[in-house]
């Protein structure tokens, strides 16, 4: 495995894709605690079916995907938390409507532009041609954002997870948090979407958190395996693509993800038992 | 040391509080009684700033309030240790710095141990019984107050013994350690023989005064139901 894995580090794109892939799945990993905690999971897949319209039409019109990518999701994530917060809308039907929306958008941007290209595939399922530069500097600065946030806010992110109303009576406020969130969540997305593609990213949320929630019992274990858990699954998940070609990198680290999972279930059953 | 002035608060168009006025007195147990929705949950709220005044000032002339909200919005499965959740009480004192010092630590580690908590210290709170979430909780807010509880029904649903213990910790934290209580209570009955004074709460301020002249007052008689025994 090693020397695949040294193999692989030989080529400069793949190098990238795996740099891009452990900072995200970190990342991702962090905020998927929360996310999957407050019931918010849904939010990161319909953010990442955003992500797919905006980006296929930003393709269609013939502009950086990123700048069309960004400010849409950004509006969509605030716009999510609201629905879900609103009595008046139910939730989880917010976010299938907004999904099928924006494929529905997508898809018609693209087959305007003359049908499913490579390129349309590629941010559906993604590809580790596709990482460049600047998205391994945009990953690291995403990094080392959501990573300060989460050691500096930490006790914070505890009590606005864990009990809201008193987190709220105690001075930190729901609502900047949120926002936060929504933020990190869409930034997240965008960056990791390319080498996971739009339909698998939000795997990469929710599938770290629940893993973990059955090996630890306190929130600082979550915290600390999910993230472990997220990066190893990745990097297992990316050598596993290599060495077996017909497995997409994005559906490799899925299936890893989902391995762990089986595996973490087993362990947390055992345990009851034993 | 906690003065309520005139406070009114609408939600969502109704009027839950209006001209509501009274005050608190350092080292008083108070409880607040009334039908429900009459606002009680919503005037601890209001007193804690959580939701919007339509009028009237709250002021807390000294310490710092420790709050037990109605029910934990965490789920079932939520993976916190009892440590954990007692140590988020000292969230307030935290200020700008990002992590907690020995003087919280020192703080929680006392508390656990007065409310038995402490052996249950690397337990999952998710996975205790109701009555041991409430002590967790108690425990939580003695670490965020200083000198001014507030309880929004922290028995409901508990059975009789658990209640008694419950009230019992109450208690001690008042008359030992000078806590400062108001308690929102559906248990009326209890509400009496244990607060210094009774607030009853219907949209306005019905009654308040001492629970004696509450226990003598027509509302009082009323609603503790002694109206019914005599017929």
């Amino acid at each position: 495995m090693f020397d695949l894995l040294r193999e692989m580090l030989s080529y400069a794109f793949l190098l990238r894709a795996l740099a891009v892939g452990v900072m995200v799945s970190l990342c991702s990993a962090l905020l998927g605690v929360t996310l999957v905690l407050k019931k918010y999971s849904m939010i990161g897949d319909g953010l990442s079916h955003v992500g797919f319209g905006a980006m296929t039409v930003a393709l269609a019109l013939n502009v950086a995907p990123l700048y069309v990518a960004v400010p849409v999701m950004i509006v969509s994530a605030f716009l999510l938390l609201r629905l879900r917060q609103s009595s008046r809308f139910s939730g989880d039907a917010a976010v299938a409507i907004i999904s099928a929306s924006s494929i529905a958008v997508g898809i018609t941007a693209a087959s305007l532009a003359g049908g499913l290209n490579t390129d349309v595939y590629s941010y559906m399922f993604g590809s580790v041609l596709a990482v460049t530069r600047e998205d391994v500097i945009l990953a690291f600065v995403l990094c080392a954002a959501i990573l300060t946030f989460f050691v500096l806010g930490y006790h914070r992110i505890f009590a606005f997870t864990f009990d809201p109303d008193f987190a709220d009576a105690s001075g930190t406020h729901t609502r900047p948090f949120n926002m936060v969130f929504a933020l990190l969540t869409a930034a997240t997305i965008v960056v990791g979407m390319r080498v996971m593609g739009t339909m698998l990213i939000s795997g990469l949320i929710v599938f770290p958190a629940v893993t973990a929630m059955r090996l630890s019992r306190s929130f600082r274990g979550v915290t600390v395996t999910a993230g472990v858990i997220s990066v190893a699954a990745f990097v297992i998940g990316m050598i596993a693509s290599y060495a077996f070609s017909y497995i997409p990198a994005g559906a490799g680290v899925v299936l890893a993800n989902l391995l762990f999972l089986l595996l973490a279930s087993l362990v947390g059953r055992l345990r009851k038992t034993g | 040391m906690l003065k309520v002035e005139n406070l009114s608060v609408a939600l969502g168009g109704a009027t839950v509080l209006e001209n509501v006025s009274f005050s608190v007195q350092k080292g008083e147990y108070v409880c607040i009684v009334g039908e429900n929705g009459g606002g009680k949950s919503t005037l601890l709220r209001a007193i804690l700033g959580q939701v919007p005044r339509a009028g009237g000032t709250v002021t807390l002339t000294e310490g710092k309030i420790g709050y037990l909200p109605q029910q934990s919005t965490a789920g079932a499965d939520f993976p916190a240790s009892v440590k954990e959740t007692v140590l988020s009480g000292c969230l307030g004192a935290l200020g700008w710095r990002p992590f907690y010092g020995r003087a919280e630590k020192e703080k929680a580690e006392r508390v656990m141990k007065r409310l038995g908590v402490w052996e249950w210290r690397e337990r999952s709170f998710s996975r205790l019984s109701g009555g041991q979430k409430q002590r967790v909780l108690l425990a939580r807010a003695l670490c965020a107050g200083e000198n001014l509880l507030l309880l929004d029904e922290p028995i409901t649903g508990l059975d009789p013994l658990v209640t008694q213990e419950l009230y019992q910790l109450i208690d001690q934290a008042h008359r030992e350690e000078g806590w400062t209580v108001l308690m929102v209570s559906h248990d009326v009955k209890t509400a009496v023989t244990v607060a210094d004074k009774i607030l009853h709460l219907g949209k306005t301020v019905r009654f308040f005064g001492t629970s004696e002249a509450y226990l003598a007052s027509d509302l009082g008689i009323h609603f503790t139901g002694r109206c019914c025994e005599h017929v």
